[in-house]
C-alpha cells in the first residue's frame, strides 16, 4: 500500500531544503542583477527594465507558463481519466504558431508607448477606458486563483514530503511551512521585482529538464516498459466505476469527446497570451525579434510537459492510488516520485515542483499589481501619479494579491480554487478580441468589443454554473453540449464565439449610427518598430483627458 | 498626434510570397494538432506508446521546426525591406520612414 500516511524523510527533506534557500538567496541577490540606473521607474520593477535576451526571455517564459500547477494537474488529469488530460500537448504545439502572428506586433507597440500592460493598449488604441477597464479587471479576476493554485501545488508536494501533519493537525502545523514558503517569496517579489522570478527560472528549469530527463526514462525501466505502462493504465480505464456506472475514462480519444478535445486546445492555446503574467514575461524582452525567437524554442518546454503527462500513467502502472477510495489525484505525481526514486532524488523532484510553484507566482502577482496600478489607480484614481508612485503602489498591491491567495486557499476548498481557475480560463479568454484584433485592425467599435466580452462572460460563467458532474453539482468540467453543433465543446470556445458575433454585428450598427470612436493614439508604423525606434514621450496629461 | 497612416505605408505591399509561405508553416500544425480524428487511434504503436501520445507529441518537434522556419522567413524580409530605405529615393524613404519620424519627436520629447 503506498498511501498510507507518510513519514517525514530526513534525506528528501534536507535536499528540498537546501534548493529552497538557495533560491532564497537568489531571489534577494536579483535586485542587484542587470540594475539600472532609476529602479523606482515601474519598467524596472515590473519589467526588468525591458531589457531580457533571448535566453532569459526562454527561461523566464518557460518558468512563467508551465507552472507548478501545470506540473501536478497535467499528469493528474491524465492520470484521472487517461486521453482528455493530454489536450495540453496539442495546446502547447498550437500556441506557438499562433503568438508567432501578433506578439510581436504587441510588443512593437507597447515598446513605443511605454504600455506595461495589455489594458494599457487597449486604452490607448480605442481610447476607452472602460473597455480596458473590462481587461483589466478580467486579467486580475483570472491571475488570482492561478496564483492559489500554485500554492496547491506546493502543498501537494508538502503533503506527500509529510510536512504539515497531516488533515488532524492544528491548522498553524498544518499551514506553517506554506506561510513560510510564501513569506519568502513575498519579500524578495518586493525587493526585487521581476528580476527575481527571471533569476530563479534558471534553478527552477534546470531541475525540472533534469527530473524529467531521469524519471521518463528510468521509471518506465522499473515499471518494465512503456507496453506494459499503457497495458495497466488502459485496463483500468475501462474498469466500470460502480458509482457513475461508467469507465474511468479512456486511452484514445472517442468519436464522441474529440471535438471538446480539440476545442480546449484551441481555446487554451488562444487564452494563454491574455494572461497578464504572459503579457509581463513578454514586454521584459529586449527586442521584438527576442520575442519571435522564443516561438521556436520555448516547444522545448511543450516537449517536456507530454512527456511529463506520461507520469499520470505510469503512476497507475505503480499502484498509485489504487483501492483508495476519493483518492485525490493530484497527489499522485508527487506520490510517484516518492515510491520510485531514492529519497534524495525525490528531494531535487520536489525542489522543482515547490520552486516551479514560486517563479510563476511571483509574475503572476506582479502582472497583477501592474494591472491595478496602471489601469485602475493610474487611469481612473490619480491620473497624474509619478513613476515612482506607480511603484510603490505595485509593490503593495503584489503583497495584497499573495496574501489574498494564501487566504483563499487556506480558508477554502481546494475545489473552489480549481472551479475559479476553470472560469478563469474562461473569462481571459474573451479579452482576446479586443487585445488581438486592435492589433491588427480598428474596425470594431470600442462598445462593441465591450458588449461582446459581457456577453462572454455572462454565456461563459452560466455554461460553466450548469456542467455538473459526479463529484461536484455546478463547474463540473469544462465542456458543454454546443448549441446548434449538437456536440461536446469547450465553453470558453462557444463563449468567445459568441463575443465575436456580438461584436461584429455591433459595429456595423454603431457604425451605422456614427457612434463616436474614440482616439487612437497609436499609428500604423507603430507595430512593427523594432528596438531601434525610441519610445515615444508625450505628456501624460493626455491620458487623463479622455474618457 | 498620430491618428492617420501614412499615404505611402498602405502602398506597401502587405501580402508578399514569403509572409504567404510563412503562413502556411504555421497554419500547418494548428490544422494538423486540431484534427483530432486523424490521430485518436491506437496503432502504430511505438516503443509501446499508443499512437495518439507519441503522434502529438512528434507534432511538438516538427512544429518547432516549421515555425523556426515561419521565423527565418518573416526576418529575412524584414531586414531586405530596412537596407534600401537608406539608399533609394525620397518616396520610398518617406514611406519606410514614418516611424522614424515619429521616432525624431520622440526623441525631442525623451531628451
Amino acid at each position: 500500500m503506498h498511501t498510507d500516511v507518510n513519514h517525514v524523510n530526513g534525506v528528501t527533506l534536507a535536499v528540498f531544503l537546501v534548493f529552497f534557500l538557495l533560491v532564497t538567496v537568489l531571489g534577494f541577490l536579483a535586485a542587484r542583477w542587470r540594475r539600472a540606473a532609476n529602479a523606482q521607474h515601474l519598467d524596472e520593477w515590473g519589467l526588468g527594465g525591458r531589457s531580457f535576451g533571448t535566453w532569459v526571455t526562454w527561461f523566464l517564459l518557460g518558468g512563467d507558463l508551465y507552472t507548478a500547477y501545470t506540473f501536478v494537474a497535467v499528469p493528474a488529469a491524465v492520470y484521472a481519466a487517461g486521453a482528455s488530460g493530454f489536450f495540453a500537448v496539442p495546446y502547447t504545439v498550437l500556441v506557438y504558431p499562433l503568438i508567432f502572428c501578433f506578439l510581436p506586433r504587441l510588443w512593437s507597440v507597447s515598446h513605443r508607448h511605454g504600455y506595461v500592460t495589455p489594458s494599457d493598449f487597449v486604452r490607448g488604441r480605442y481610447g476607452s477606458k472602460g473597455l480596458s477597464l473590462a481587461v483589466a479587471v478580467t486579467g486580475i479576476l483570472a491571475t488570482m486563483p492561478y496564483i492559489a493554485l500554485q500554492l496547491v501545488g506546493i502543498q501537494a508536494v508538502l503533503d506527500v514530503m509529510g510536512i504539515g501533519g497531516g488533515a488532524h493537525a492544528n491548522w498553524l502545523v498544518r499551514d506553517l511551512p506554506l506561510l513560510i514558503a510564501f513569506a519568502v517569496l513575498a519579500a524578495y517579489t518586493y525587493s526585487s521585482g521581476l528580476r527575481a522570478p527571471a533569476l530563479i527560472a534558471f534553478v527552477k528549469d534546470t531541475l525540472i529538464y533534469l527530473v524529467i530527463a531521469v524519471a521518463i526514462i528510468y521509471i518506465p525501466i522499473k515499471l518494465g516498459g512503456f507496453g506494459h505502462v499503457f497495458a495497466q493504465a488502459g485496463h483500468a480505464y475501462a474498469t466500470v466505476n460502480p458509482a457513475t456506472h461508467k469507465p474511468r475514462g479512456e486511452l484514445i480519444s472517442s468519436a464522441k469527446n474529440q471535438f471538446a478535445y480539440g476545442t480546449l486546445a484551441l481555446g487554451s492555446g488562444l487564452a494563454l497570451f491574455m494572461y497578464p503574467h504572459s503579457v509581463t514575461a513578454t514586454l521584459s524582452s529586449r527586442s521584438r525579434d527576442v520575442v519571435r525567437r522564443n516561438t521556436a524554442i520555448l516547444p522545448l518546454y511543450s516537449l517536456m510537459l507530454g512527456l511529463l503527462a506520461m507520469l499520470g500513467f505510469m503512476a497507475i502502472a505503480e499502484g498509485v492510488g489504487k483501492g483508495v477510495k476519493g483518492y485525490n489525484s493530484q497527489l499522485a505525481i508527487p506520490q510517484l516520485f516518492r515510491d520510485v526514486f531514492p529519497s534524495w532524488f525525490t528531494g531535487v523532484a520536489f525542489a522543482a515542483i515547490g520552486i516551479g510553484a514560486l517563479v510563476p507566482a511571483a509574475i503572476m502577482s506582479i502582472a497583477a499589481a501592474n494591472l491595478f496600478t496602471r489601469n485602475v489607480y493610474k487611469d481612473l484614481l490619480k491620473p497624474d501619479a509619478t513613476p515612482e508612485q506607480e511603484t510603490r503602489i505595485s509593490k503593495l498591491v503584489s503583497l495584497v494579491v499573495k496574501v489574498g491567495a494564501l487566504v483563499f486557499v487556506l480558508s477554502m476548498d481546494k475545489t473552489v480554487a480549481i472551479n475559479l481557475q476553470l472560469l478563469g480560463g474562461i473569462w481571459i479568454l474573451q479579452t482576446f478580441p479586443a487585445i488581438v484584433a486592435g492589433l491588427f485592425t480598428r474596425w470594431f467599435h470600442r462598445w462593441a468589443l465591450l458588449a461582446g466580452w459581457l456577453v462572454g462572460m455572462v454565456y461563459g460563467t452560466w455554461a460553466a454554473w450548469t456542467v455538473a458532474s459526479p463529484t461536484q453539482a455546478h463547474f463540473g468540467g469544462s465542456s458543454k453540449l454546443v448549441p446548434g453543433i449538437g456536440r461536446l465543446g469547450y465553453i470558453g470556445v462557444t463563449a468567445f464565439a459568441l463575443n465575436v458575433a456580438v461584436a461584429v454585428v455591433l459595429t456595423l450598427v454603431l457604425r451605422a449610427l456614427k457612434a463616436p470612436e474614440g482616439k487612437d493614439e497609436t499609428t500604423r508604423a507603430d507595430y512593427t518598430a523594432d528596438a531601434d525606434t525610441p519610445r515615444l514621450h508625450k505628456p501624460d496629461l493626455t491620458l487623463a483627458a479622455e474618457s | 498626434m498620430s491618428v492617420s497612416d501614412p499615404p505611402s505605408a498602405a502602398g506597401r505591399r502587405v501580402i508578399t510570397p514569403s509572409r504567404v509561405v510563412a503562413g502556411v508553416c504555421l497554419a500547418i500544425p494548428v490544422v494538423a494538432t486540431l484534427w483530432v480524428s486523424s490521430y485518436a487511434r491506437a496503432t502504430p504503436a511505438f516503443i509501446g506508446i499508443p499512437f495518439f501520445y507519441w503522434y502529438q507529441m512528434a507534432w511538438v518537434i516538427v512544429s518547432a521546426v516549421f515555425t523556426a522556419a515561419a521565423y527565418v522567413l518573416v526576418r529575412r524580409e524584414e531586414r531586405a525591406r530596412r537596407r534600401p530605405v537608406s539608399t533609394v529615393g525620397p518616396t520610398n524613404a518617406e514611406g519606410d520612414g514614418a516611424g522614424g519620424a515619429d521616432g525624431l519627436n520622440g526623441q525631442g520629447g525623451g531628451a
